[in-house]
């Protein structure tokens, strides 16, 4: 075990050895997350593009600029600084679940796994009311009832890229729910304590961490650009 | 002889790759500056600077690729891999430097040939269906009785 203390200066490629020092299904995740991060890329580079081929643009701070219970009240940007701000809380509860998992606190592990899945269903929360809220002003897939930052009259363009968009990334954080509540059941059930190892909890934790990854891209190209 | 089990017992017990509470925080505390700075950019100050638009855009940038950089280096823990690995992820990333100069500059000639060769659409794009700034006022009429609205 000493050969180990010096990790730094080991030979990973002279064989005998994992030249990656990271478990198979870790790996496996951090490449699925990358060609996610791909499909994502696209997508955001695709509206990069329209964008950049439109004459105008609607205006996020005129759009963005309702709260639930607040009426007419001009807020922009507030509700969704809200959503960005849960995300983030129920990631940091995750790394803390992934933490309790490494000092195989299995009660610690069930207790922020709970608050993790209740960060995510908030986040989904927030974000059927902002789809039913833009749905009642009139936007949709195909409807833009949105002008442009110059008043001229904008294309659907902009509630396409929106819908799919911010779409795709609530499915991701519904899938993200999903996996967090089966492992939240296994912990439970004590099948990472008889396997003597909560790495599962840290692949889920990496895949929930992506979505957050992801949410600060599309918070950055909807409602800052 | 180091096996792989070794290595991965001793990330169960965690030393030199194991887990910290207090880095954790300190990313959350990061992380939240960073969004309240970016919400009082973009509600408060971007808005009184229209000229300015491509700087505040340019600043945002910079922020998202901060906040990037913390969640994948301290909470998906990235930056405490060995070197071999991060190489593997990170390179390929590189990838969309070219991605996406190359397909925002795709887009912006797209734009100029338009407005050059297609007179009708650059008309229909310029002309006015609100005074500018109008549809910005707190108390709007709502959207639908615009005139030019789309339903």
């Amino acid at each position: 075990m000493a050969q180990i203390a010096v990790a730094g200066k080991q030979k990973w490629w002279e064989g005998g050895k994992s030249p990656f020092n990271v478990e198979y299904g870790k790996l496996m995740m951090w490449y699925f997350l990358m060609s996610d991060a791909f499909t994502f890329g696209a997508f955001l580079i695709s509206y990069g593009t329209v964008r950049f081929a439109s004459n105008g643009w609607p205006d996020p701070n005129h759009v963005f600029n309702s709260m639930p219970f607040m009426g007419h009240a001009n807020l922009p940007l507030v509700f969704v600084s809200i959503m960005t701000f849960i995300l983030i809380a129920s990631s940091v509860t995750m790394v803390l679940a992934v933490g309790e998992g490494h000092a195989k606190n299995k009660k610690g592990v069930i207790n922020y796994m709970i608050a993790t899945i209740i960060g995510g269903i908030l986040f989904l929360g927030c974000q059927a009311w902002e789809w039913h809220h833009l749905h009642e002003q009139g936007a949709w897939w195909g409807r833009n009832p949105f002008m442009n930052f110059d008043g001229t009259q904008s294309s659907t363009n902009f509630t396409n890229f929106f819908f799919t968009i911010t779409g795709f990334h609530g499915f991701h954080v519904l899938s993200g729910v999903v996996i967090n509540i089966v492992m939240l059941i296994m912990t439970v059930r004590g099948v990472f304590e008889r396997r003597g190892s909560y790495l599962m909890i840290e692949k889920a934790g990496l895949y929930w961490h992506f979505v957050d990854l992801v949410w600060v891209f599309v918070f950055t190209c909807f409602y800052l650009f | 002889m180091e096996t792989f089990e070794s290595v991965k017992a001793k990330h169960a017990e965690g030393d030199g790759h194991g887990f910290d509470k207090k880095a954790v925080m300190r990313t959350f505390w990061v992380l939240l500056i960073i969004t309240v700075l970016e919400l009082v950019v973009g509600m408060f100050i971007a808005p009184h600077f229209h000229s300015l638009k491509l700087w505040f855009n340019v600043l945002y940038i910079i922020f998202t690729l901060a906040k990037a950089f913390y969640i994948v280096a301290e909470f998906m823990h990235l930056g405490h891999e060995i070197k071999n690995m991060v190489m593997t992820i990170a390179v390929p990333c590189l990838l969309f430097i070219w991605f996406i100069t190359a397909f925002l500059w795709d887009g912006n000639s797209y734009k100029n040939l338009k407005n050059t060769y297609d007179p009708f659409y650059k008309e229909q794009s310029m002309k006015q269906v609100t005074k500018p700034g109008e549809h910005l006022k707190p108390n709007h009429a709502p959207e639908a009785e615009k005139p030019g609205a789309l339903h």
